[in-house]
């Protein structure tokens, strides 16, 4: 299997803006790969550096130390996005537009041609369930509305990686049910997906590999029915015993 | 490259049309003008003049403040309401993103010179039962590369200070005095003494001379313009300058500025 996203040896310092306070190391010497058509886990508590690695491999923050790879193609490169689709934890999407403009602006963005724009975005609505609500602004949205665009634009491209931040937070139990089939189904397609999110039941069902970050350092990594075999516990008790909890 | 720039400028334009700011302030012109026009003291027939002076005068105010406060949002705005974070994490540059909100704001104010000139050509021609058509296409020209200028400088200032709000009241502040007393400077420092003069003939050999884009005075005397195509080129390349000094500034400090999601 080819490797899809690579990053090797790297490092993220803040400087707070606080005189005198020594710098605030996010990421501390991280190394990982994922393979082509993993469904991967990425897993920490709040403040471990998961976020801080994601925008690293989206190109918004400049590692200090250290390189990451999408597809063979540095992140600091347009380029390397190109095969990727991103759904952050929150929406945050153009409210004056509707969601087929949201979706049409997006298809210019990745040059899809414009013969074909318009099959693709009856494809993302019809499968995120908003071919009625297509021509409505967004800012006339519910929040699980909201949350569904998002989802159409991060499939837009038909991404060969999908990088999802928390991607069932805030949502209800049908919502998170709708996220986990499409996640289901992509790893069908063969796609791979690179996902954070703190419920660990749900990453156990769909996750072939995970990895678990704490205060910067990447703490364990492992196909998640080693990892479980080999604490004799589930997922939720692994994560918990690597980040230091007794209970 | 220049494609996806345009599909950001498209957005741009799409908010624009779709906010009140605009319809706003041609109202506000509108009524300002033809109320003036209505009232004429001792039939003056210096009436015309005065009335395209201060119709031209309101348009330039007018959009002045849709050029600065529109390029002041656009990067701020996509920081605040995050839309940057999608949208950057698609295979756009940095740069295309400034390129995209400087096409969309230069066309927005294209738009809006295009609605005001016409409104002032149909006020003038109601008035004067002949058209200067040429004036009115030179002036609304020069008009919108000021505009270019005007826009690249506050989307630089958008990247550089924190709040729209400040950006825009500066960059408000220093169109309108480079564009008032720019010409000035030049004397102002020579009654100067030193250190001030050399700071201040800094100043007017490196600011933009925003007046060259102001032909207001010929269009409200009807003078034929007294300048050659050649004329007309020269300014223009020099207002493509100083737009391109801007948005290459505003990309340089933009392009390795941390953004967390």
């Amino acid at each position: 299997m080819s490797e899809i996203l690579r990053i090797e040896n790297l490092c993220v310092e803040y400087r707070t803006s606080e005189v005198g306070q020594p710098v605030k190391q996010a990421v501390r010497n991280l190394n990982l790969s994922v393979k082509a058509g993993e469904v991967f886990g990425f897993l920490g508590p709040n403040g471990a550096g998961k976020t801080t690695t994601m925008n690293v491999l989206l190109g918004f923050v400049s590692p200090t130390r250290g390189e990451a790879f999408l597809f063979g193609n540095n992140v600091r490169e347009p380029i390397a996005r190109q095969r990727i689709g991103y759904l952050p934890e929150l929406t945050y999407y153009y409210k004056f537009l509707t969601a087929e403009e949201l979706l049409r602006f997006y298809c210019q963005i990745f040059e899809i041609p414009k013969s074909e724009q318009g099959s693709r975005i009856d494809a993302a609505l019809k499968l995120v369930e908003l071919e009625s609500a297509r021509k409505r602004l967004i800012k006339s949205y519910s929040k699980g509305m909201q949350q569904r665009v998002g989802l159409a634009q991060a499939l837009i491209n038909n991404p060969d990686l999908l990088i999802l931040d928390e991607p069932t937070s805030g949502l209800d139990p049908l919502g998170r049910m709708k996220v986990r089939e499409i996640i289901q189904r992509l790893k069908n397609e063969g796609k791979t997906v690179f996902f954070s999110s703190h419920e660990l039941g749900e990453v156990e069902t769909v996750c072939d590999r995970v990895a678990i970050l704490h205060q910067g350092e990447l703490r364990v990594e492992g196909r998640v029915d080693e990892l479980t075999r080999r604490y004799n516990c589930n997922l939720e008790q692994v994560f918990l015993k690597i980040v230091g909890y007794e209970a | 490259m220049l494609r996806k720039s345009w599909a950001i400028g498209g957005v741009v334009l799409k908010e624009m049309t779709r906010r009140k700011d605009f319809y706003v302030l041609f109202i506000l012109t509108a009524v300002l003008t033809v109320a003036m026009g209505s009232v004429n003291v001792f039939d003056d027939t210096r009436m015309v003049r005065y009335l395209k002076e201060l119709c031209l005068t309101l348009v330039w105010l007018a959009v002045l403040v849709i050029a600065v406060t529109s390029a002041a949002r656009q990067i701020p705005a996509e920081r605040e309401h995050r839309t940057i974070f999608p949208l950057l994490a698609k295979p756009v540059s940095r740069w295309e993103l400034v390129l995209g909100k400087f096409i969309g704001c230069f066309l927005a104010c294209g738009i809006a010179l295009f609605v005001f000139y016409l409104f002032f050509a149909i006020i003038s021609f109601s008035r004067e039962r002949e058209l200067f058509l040429a004036n009115c296409f030179y002036a609304f020209l020069l008009h919108w590369i000021f505009c270019a200028v005007v826009v690249a400088m506050t989307l630089l200032g958008s990247v550089v200070l924190s709040t729209p709000s400040a950006n825009a009241t500066l960059c408000f502040l220093a169109a309108s005095s480079i564009l008032f007393l720019g010409r000035h400077l030049k004397q102002i420092a020579q009654s100067m003494h030193e250190p001030l003069r050399s700071v201040l003939q800094v100043g007017y050999f490196a600011l933009p001379h925003l007046e060259f884009f102001d032909i207001r005075d010929l269009v409200v005397h009807n003078h034929p313009a007294p300048f050659s195509a050649g004329d007309l080129a020269l300014v223009t390349g020099y207002g493509a300058l100083y737009t391109t000094f801007f948005l290459v500034a505003a990309w340089a400090v933009f392009r390795r500025r941390p953004l967390s999601a």
